[in-house]
């Protein structure tokens, strides 16, 4: 027997899936749609997300929230290095990914590939840093230890950018579990498959299973049932345009979501730390000191 | 006491009489059981007829509370919101009933006072059923004694497995001799009785022996409801009241949990015994959580929007 040359092999096509409850499965509805590289050529089908998967990835998204907001930040921060590691592995394969999507050379694509690495590491040390940031010890006028700290949000629907695949996911993903929200996330409508293969990376590293549930499909009718939806807390609007954005904070104000409006951004710009703030509250704890001794302190 | 009808009035006459009746009945298929609850469960439910099955479906459920660490203050709780599931939306139906164990029947009686929203209480050495008899009429009087309208009991389990049947019969019948006006739940455990057969076999014994429901579980075991089990029991009261005038009910308990489960549910109900049990009087649902995924469902088919466990009451 002679082995298999190059030119007589069927090609191995891939499935791409959701990934919702960390697993990976198909549309509910069972809907798929045609996903094209920048010149038009087809590259795969990708899952045509129906409100129904919203739905179950709000809840495998809730779910996952008590444990992933409960661990400690540096156990956090050590799971998103993982992450890190892992996207590291895969690398050869986001940078055919993002060349197809984005209609980049070779050269490019790996430059923004190795840009989101090292973005993921980045926030990937930030998890037990912001606390000292935003938070700290107040002075008030009384007997008390006042104490404000940042806690997470709880479940916050992302509208992946649409322009970049890859760079722009990650910068709007990382960010939004460092700080312990878990993350529904809306890949690119136009370019997907980048998002759908991180689903497989964070399956591979230590992330628990609904912690990041990346959904595909038409950004305006995957988002609108997230909007409205009771029990997500907050809205990341980047990748949505400027009238469905505004239908969208008009759905979202309904049980006060925390809005992240879309702003004109460069992904390879310093990131800064407003969108580690933008979906964290103020938990701010009254402590009685008792009486104030002779030497001004009760300690 | 009611006598069973001619036909099987001779059924019960001796332990070998009534063996030989209980495997005399057909053998089931099990997949093709299997195969058909599963087939009923695709069944596509939309619009008014998913809001008429969600309404439904709250009225038949036996909101239950059976824990060790059940207080009156739980059992108050639970009993307010038997009686207004969601207060936020005032046609929300009652459910049928409210399960607790005997001792915290008075505190149920009292809270649901004037109400729709009956008392079930489980009896008879539940969940375990390891007892003597007289302890088990003992704990079945002081349930109806409490003020309980509705009484869940188990059988013994070890009886039925070791081909005892007449003595799970004469049991059943004096418990329900002793609950009286009570009407009589009989809990086969379907996880411990092995085979499909068993489950058939204890149906049959079950309602001979004067069961008003019978019931698939206590929800202490690994196994509970299934569609499987309960299509089963249901094509076994169907069967029983075409033989013998008499309806029993079907109450299946235990991990019931969405509203998708519960739909599938009144759908074998619909399919197999057919409407005349698609009330609250001829079948329920043993469950607890089950309700508040049901008045979620129902707060998106009335407002369009998906709510969360934020708008429901934590038990």
């Amino acid at each position: 027997m002679s082995t298999v040359d190059a030119t007589t092999r069927l090609s191995v096509l891939k499935t791409y899936k959701l990934y919702v409850g960390g697993k990976f499965p198909r549309s509910e509805s069972g809907r798929v749609y045609e996903v094209t590289d920048s010149k038009g050529a087809w590259l795969a089908n990708a899952p045509l997300s129906s409100r129904k998967d919203a739905r179950d990835a709000v809840v495998a998204a809730r779910k996952a929230f008590g444990g992933w907001s409960g661990a400690t930040a540096y156990n956090r921060g050590q799971v998103l290095y993982r992450v890190a590691e892992m996207l590291e592995g895969r690398r050869g394969q986001f940078v055919r990914e993002v060349a197809d999507a984005e209609g980049l050379s070779k050269q490019k694509a790996a430059a923004a590939v190795d840009a989101a690495v090292d973005r993921w590491v980045w926030y990937a040390g930030w998890t037990d840093k912001i606390a000292q940031v935003v938070g700290g010890a107040n002075p008030v006028a009384g007997p008390f230890f006042n104490l404000s700290t940042p806690e997470p949000t709880g479940v916050v629907t992302v509208l992946a950018p649409q322009d970049s695949s890859f760079l722009g996911l990650v910068s709007v993903i990382a960010p939004v579990i460092a700080t312990g929200n878990t993350a529904v996330v809306v890949a690119s409508e136009r370019s997907p498959l980048p998002a759908l293969s991180l689903g497989e990376v964070l399956a591979t590293s230590d992330l628990p299973g609904g912690v990041v549930n990346v959904l595909s499909g038409r950004t305006a009718e995957i988002a609108a049932p997230l909007a409205t939806h009771q029990d997500v807390n907050g809205i990341d609007l980047t990748g949505a345009d400027e009238v469905l954005a505004k239908e969208l904070e008009i759905a979202a104000a309904d049980n006060l979501k925390r809005v992240l409006r879309p702003r004109a951004t460069d992904w390879t710009g310093d990131p800064g730390t407003h969108r580690l703030t933008a979906f964290l509250e103020t938990k701010t704890v009254w402590h009685p000191t008792g009486a104030v001794g002779a030497s001004g302190s009760s300690y | 006491m009611p006598t069973i009808t001619p036909a099987f009035a001779d059924v019960a006459a001796s332990d070998g009489a009534l063996r030989r009746f209980l495997h005399g009945l057909p053998g089931v298929d099990a997949v093709g059981l299997e195969a058909r609850a599963a087939s009923l469960g695709t069944r596509s439910i939309k619009t008014t007829a998913k809001a008429y099955a969600i309404d439904l479906a709250i009225s038949m459920i036996d909101l239950t509370t059976l824990e060790g660490a059940d207080t009156p203050g739980k059992v108050r709780a639970l009993a307010a919101k038997a009686q207004h599931p969601d207060p936020t939306d005032r046609t929300t139906p009652a459910t049928a009933a409210v399960c607790v164990y005997p001792d915290m029947a008075p505190t149920a009686v009292a809270a649901l006072a004037g109400s729709t929203v009956k008392v079930a209480s489980v009896a008879t050495a539940f969940p375990a059923g390891r007892a003597s008899l007289a302890v088990k009429l003992a704990d079945t009087r002081d349930a109806v004694a409490a003020g309980a309208d509705e009484i869940d009991m188990v059988i013994d389990r070890g009886a039925f497995l070791a081909g005892h049947y007449l003595k799970v019969y004469e049991e059943i019948r004096a418990v329900k001799e002793a609950a009286g006006a009570a009407r009589l739940k009989v809990i086969f455990e379907t996880g411990e009785l092995s085979t499909y057969d068993n489950i058939r076999r204890a149906s049959w014994l079950g309602m001979l022996a004067g069961a008003d429901f019978i019931k698939t579980s206590t929800g202490k075991v690994g196994v509970n409801a299934t569609p499987a089990n309960t299509l089963l029991m249901l094509e076994a009261v169907r069967d029983f009241r075409a033989q013998t005038g008499v309806q029993v009910g079907v109450k299946p308990a235990g991990g019931i949990r969405t509203s998708k489960d519960a739909v599938k549910f009144l759908v074998l109900v619909n399919e197999t015994a057919g409407a005349d049990w698609l009330d609250s009087h001829w079948f329920r649902f043993g469950a607890s959580s089950l309700l508040n995924d049901l008045l979620m469902q129902r707060q998106k088919l009335s407002t369009g929007r998906y709510s969360g466990p934020d708008y429901v009451t934590v038990d």
